[in-house]
């Protein structure tokens, strides 16, 4: 089983309080991976808000596949970061030997191009760097999006908080949104793609969970759209059903819960709208998820969310205090980031509602 | 002595033979009134009789003349091995044993020139069948638990209408967080993933149909069970298309029209909208085959609502004026749309064949959105008439074709897009739920169902021979007939009892199949729940194979 965290606050913060969020609850993990994404990042990429970066853990040869083909696209490198790693014999971590952020100017043609063709070529140009450093493993190309970095690792998080120095908190990687994880695929094959949070055009998901529709979701999402693939964990189906819900089809957010939990029959007949939610029910009954679950996913405009299955078989809370909120499988969690909080005002969500948190740090619960 | 007369009918080449017991019958005469084929008679026979006339047994015999109970050996009165004569015998004196040495494929057609028509079943021949080779395998434990079948809620319910891409939906934003719709989909009914299947008010004797459509009316008004019925091709009593409870039924339109002169006459009237309308292209028993009412089951209220003679009633194989699928498409299917202004789902049934998944591609390719259901019906689905060479020697079994014809809608990412409805021999051993379920997790949104109805009703029929005599008129269970008499011998009330009792069992046994795999919703297309002992069929249907 796996554990979830996200932070999202007014001021910027250091990865090590999402290694704190997760360390503590880590009885209910298997110290097997890490991962987290970073959004609306601060220090040393604050500067670079506008511009993509590339999160890529690669070999030296994946290093020179990725650089010659985003060269030869026409992108042109603006900054890079390479984390100061610490490879102390006797950490648990199956390292990668490079670990390269890299922020890229748009090629001159699309310097003054329209947002959406933008992001058509930098989901193009991932899927392009994938599948060049698919084959031999040469590299992961984790993201690459603007105000966003992707960290996932193989091995005991404590030590790959070492690995990476991020223990030690610093003012220049930071972000206001982080979503992390701490367990690796251990059902199937240990695949780097597989640890959640998952990413796509500035949509993020992560999940506590198994979906058992899993074969229903990816068979139709495949056909869906191009960034649509891997699907090394069934969780990658929630990320791909956000996406094509609020990107795709323009649907409000709130919509994302009929879709993927719709009401029973005999409840949408009492309601008002049953007309658009029986539509969407057999529109994309393929998309509707069975199983435990619960998800936390965050949009492009840095809104962070969390809902649950149908029969809320997982648990989550939300905490905060005046400047963060924290939302985390359990509370045990929430108490280390935010040990003053008033707890009494946590939410603990049925499996009836969206709990969504704004840029403003409103947290606001939509009943389905 | 006399010349053998090989030439001559004679009772063992007949497929079932009567064993009587002249020392423990009674001459009652029970069993000649109950057998609706006559098929037996009394009989005189010189018998050889043993008495005695003291008091003290001093034995004699003389021989008499004695009135027996005998198989008839006429060709047109054949035994059925019903058994309704030794279900009347109140001394077990007679039964219909099975004739092993049959020759009654060859004198059948020697003596009338044409060949065996039966009603009831396809194939009698009891190959292994597919489903039974699969089971529910991939059982939720641990982390994604098991549901619990009484506690838990589920949502058994399966969609006909055409189903729009999400893209495709006509929806507007209104505020931050709200879409309306702005403009007309079309119609989607989400109703019980089993509907009774299309038999027709000629098929059956009228308590039977009215005996099924009371079950239907109770289900969905007492047990909140939304099934639906096909009338079949032969229309309907006109107080119920005038009834409120029309919104149960299915209309059929097959290429014979019986009976729609009544409907569209009746349409002004109607209070409530038909739940569907399907249009019959083929049968699965006997594909390439039109209806067939023999004229012995047309009377006079079968003439009145078919508006016909007392004749055999035949509907051509194919539907007269439509030539391709694209006329199927824009002529037929758009009439029936408009007929109800576009309220009522319109869908197509055909029998299974190697080019189905051809017509449905095309179907589900239609730029008009009008096609609301692609109902599939077997090789192993039932019949009222047909000829036996049709049965025993056409078709295609349904599983596979089911299958590919989903896997086709998922390469086009069109799945759901017109729901897939099976049918043919499902519920053959009994139990539906098990059939049915595991058709869903090959892609089937819903199963129809027939044959099985009426084994619920008490049908005498059975896989290995037995009656399947619906074509006759002589049903002796009073089911496929319209003689009075026979027909009394049904209890509608009863009938639709059992009808309700056994779907009440198929949705607690629906539900204790959706619990262990941990889903509360139908699994369409989760094939990855199932796996197959059987390494071909596994193959063949893409699911997992496990020995």
């Amino acid at each position: 089983m796996c554990r979830i965290g996200a932070i999202k606050s007014r001021h910027y913060v250091h990865p090590s309080q999402a290694l704190l969020l997760m360390q503590s609850q880590q009885e209910g993990h298997d110290n097997s991976g890490f991962a987290m994404v970073m959004q609306d990042l601060g220090g040393i990429f604050e500067a670079y808000k506008h511009l993509p970066t590339l999160s890529l853990a690669c070999t030296d040869t994946g290093l020179k596949i990725a650089e010659d083909l985003l060269h030869a696209k026409g992108f042109r490198r603006v900054y890079q970061w390479v984390p100061d790693t610490n490879r102390k014999p006797g950490l648990d971590i199956m390292a990668m030997p490079n670990y390269v952020f890299q922020t890229f100017d748009y090629p001159e043609p699309y310097r003054t191009a329209e947002p959406k063709v933008k992001e058509e070529l930098l989901v193009g140009t991932r899927l392009q760097l994938r599948a060049a450093l698919e084959e031999n493993e040469t590299g992961f190309a984790y993201s690459f999006w603007p105000d966003v970095i992707t960290l996932k690792e193989i091995g005991d998080p404590r030590d790959i908080g070492t690995f990476f120095n991020l223990w030690k908190a610093d003012d220049n990687f930071t972000a206001k949104v982080i979503t992390a994880q701490c367990r690796q695929n251990t059902n199937y094959a240990i695949v780097r793609y597989a640890a959640h949070p998952f990413f796509l055009q500035g949509y993020t998901a992560l999940a506590n969970g198994e979906n058992t529709f899993y074969q229903k979701n990816k068979e139709f999402q495949q056909s869906l759209n191009r960034g649509y693939i891997g699907f090394e964990s069934d969780s990658q189906c929630f990320l791909y059903t956000l996406h094509y819900l609020h990107r795709e089809l323009g649907w409000p957010l709130s919509y994302y819960k009929h879709v993927i939990t719709p009401l029973p029959f005999e409840d949408v007949v009492k309601r008002e709208d049953q007309q658009q939610l029986l539509a969407m029910r057999q529109s994309l009954a393929h998309l509707e998820i069975n199983g435990p679950n619960t998800i936390i996913g965050v949009l492009p405009d840095n809104t962070l969310f969390t809902c649950c299955d149908a029969k809320k078989l997982r648990p989550v809370v939300v905490g905060r205090d005046a400047d963060t909120v924290v939302i985390s499988s359990e509370a045990c969690g929430i108490n280390e980031v935010l040990p003053d909080r008033n707890w009494e005002t946590d939410i603990y969500p049925n499996e009836r509602e969206i709990v969504v948190i704004d840029d403003t740090l409103e947290v606001q619960r939509w009943k389905q | 002595m006399e010349t053998v007369k090989i030439n001559d009918l004679a009772c063992n080449d007949l497929p079932w033979k009567i064993h009587y017991d002249p020392v423990r019958c009674t001459l009652c005469g029970s069993c000649i009134a109950a057998c609706t084929f006559e098929a037996i008679g009394p009989k005189m026979e010189r018998r050889r009789i043993t008495y005695t006339e003291s008091e003290t047994p001093e034995p004699k015999t003389r021989f008499s003349a004695q009135p027996v109970i005998a198989q008839r050996n006429v060709i047109k009165n054949f035994c059925r091995g019903c058994g309704v004569c030794e279900r009347v015998c109140p001394n077990s004196a007679i039964r219909a044993e099975r004739n092993p040495d049959s020759r009654f494929n060859v004198v059948y057609q020697t003596a009338t020139a044409s060949g065996p028509k039966r009603g009831g079943r396809n194939n009698l021949e009891n190959q292994a069948r597919t489903l039974d080779t699969i089971r529910v395998g991939r059982i939720s434990q641990m982390t994604d638990p098991s549901l619990d079948a009484q506690r838990h809620t589920f949502d058994c319910r399966a969609p006909l209408g055409r189903i729009l891409p999400a893209k495709g939906l006509p929806f507007q934003q209104v505020g931050e967080n709200r879409l309306e719709q702005s403009g007309q989909t079309p119609p989607v009914r989400w109703i019980y993933p089993v509907i009774i299947g299309d038999m027709s008010i000629g098929a059956l004797s009228w308590r039977m149909w009215e005996a099924v459509a009371m079950a239907v009316a109770y289900l969905n008004e007492e047990c909140g069970l939304p099934v639906r019925m096909c009338s079949g091709e032969g229309g309907m009593p006109v107080r119920l298309l005038k009834s409120k409870y029309l919104k149960y039924m299915i209309l059929q339109i097959a290429s014979g029209h019986f009976g729609w002169n009544r409907i569209i006459k009746a349409m002004p009237h109607m209070v409530e909208d038909p739940a569907g309308v399907l249009i019959k292209i083929g049968q699965g028993a006997k594909p390439g085959d039109g209806g067939l009412l023999m004229a012995a089951k047309v009377a006079s209220h079968i003439q009145a609502i078919r508006g016909v003679p007392k004749t055999d009633l035949l509907s051509p194989p194919n539907h007269q004026g439509l030539y391709s699928i694209e006329e199927s498409v824009q002529k037929m299917f758009l009439s029936f749309n408009a007929a109800f202004k576009f309220r009522v789902p319109v869908a197509i049934k055909v029998a299974a064949s190697a080019t189905s998944v051809s017509v449905f591609n095309n179907l589900v390719r239609d730029p008009y959105n009008i096609v609301g259901g692609f109902f599939l019906d077997g090789i192993d689905g039932g019949t009222g008439a047909a000829h036996d060479i049709s049965l025993d020697h056409t078709g295609h079994p349904v599983v596979s074709k089911l299958r590919d014809c989903y896997l086709a809608a998922v390469a086009q990412g069109r799945q759901g897009q017109i729901p897939l409805w099976a049918a043919g021999g499902l519920g053959k051993t009994g139990n539906l739920a098990a059939d049915a379920f595991k058709m869903f997790c090959l892609g089937a949104n819903g199963v129809f169902t027939g044959k099985l109805i009426l084994q619920m009703a008490g049908c005498l029929g059975n896989d290995h021979g037995r009656c399947n005599a619906c074509n006759t008129g002589l049903c002796p269970a009073g089911i496929t007939t319209q003689e009075p008499v026979l027909a009394k011998r049904l209890d509608p009330e009863r009938v639709a009892e059992n009808i309700v009792n056994y779907f009440l069992a198929m949705d607690v046994e629906l539900r204790k199949l959706m619990a262990p795999i941990g889903n509360s919703s139908l699994p369409v297309g989760r094939s990855d729940c199932l796996v197959s002992t059987d390494k071909a069929v596994a193959d063949r249907l893409q699911v997992q194979y496990v020995c």
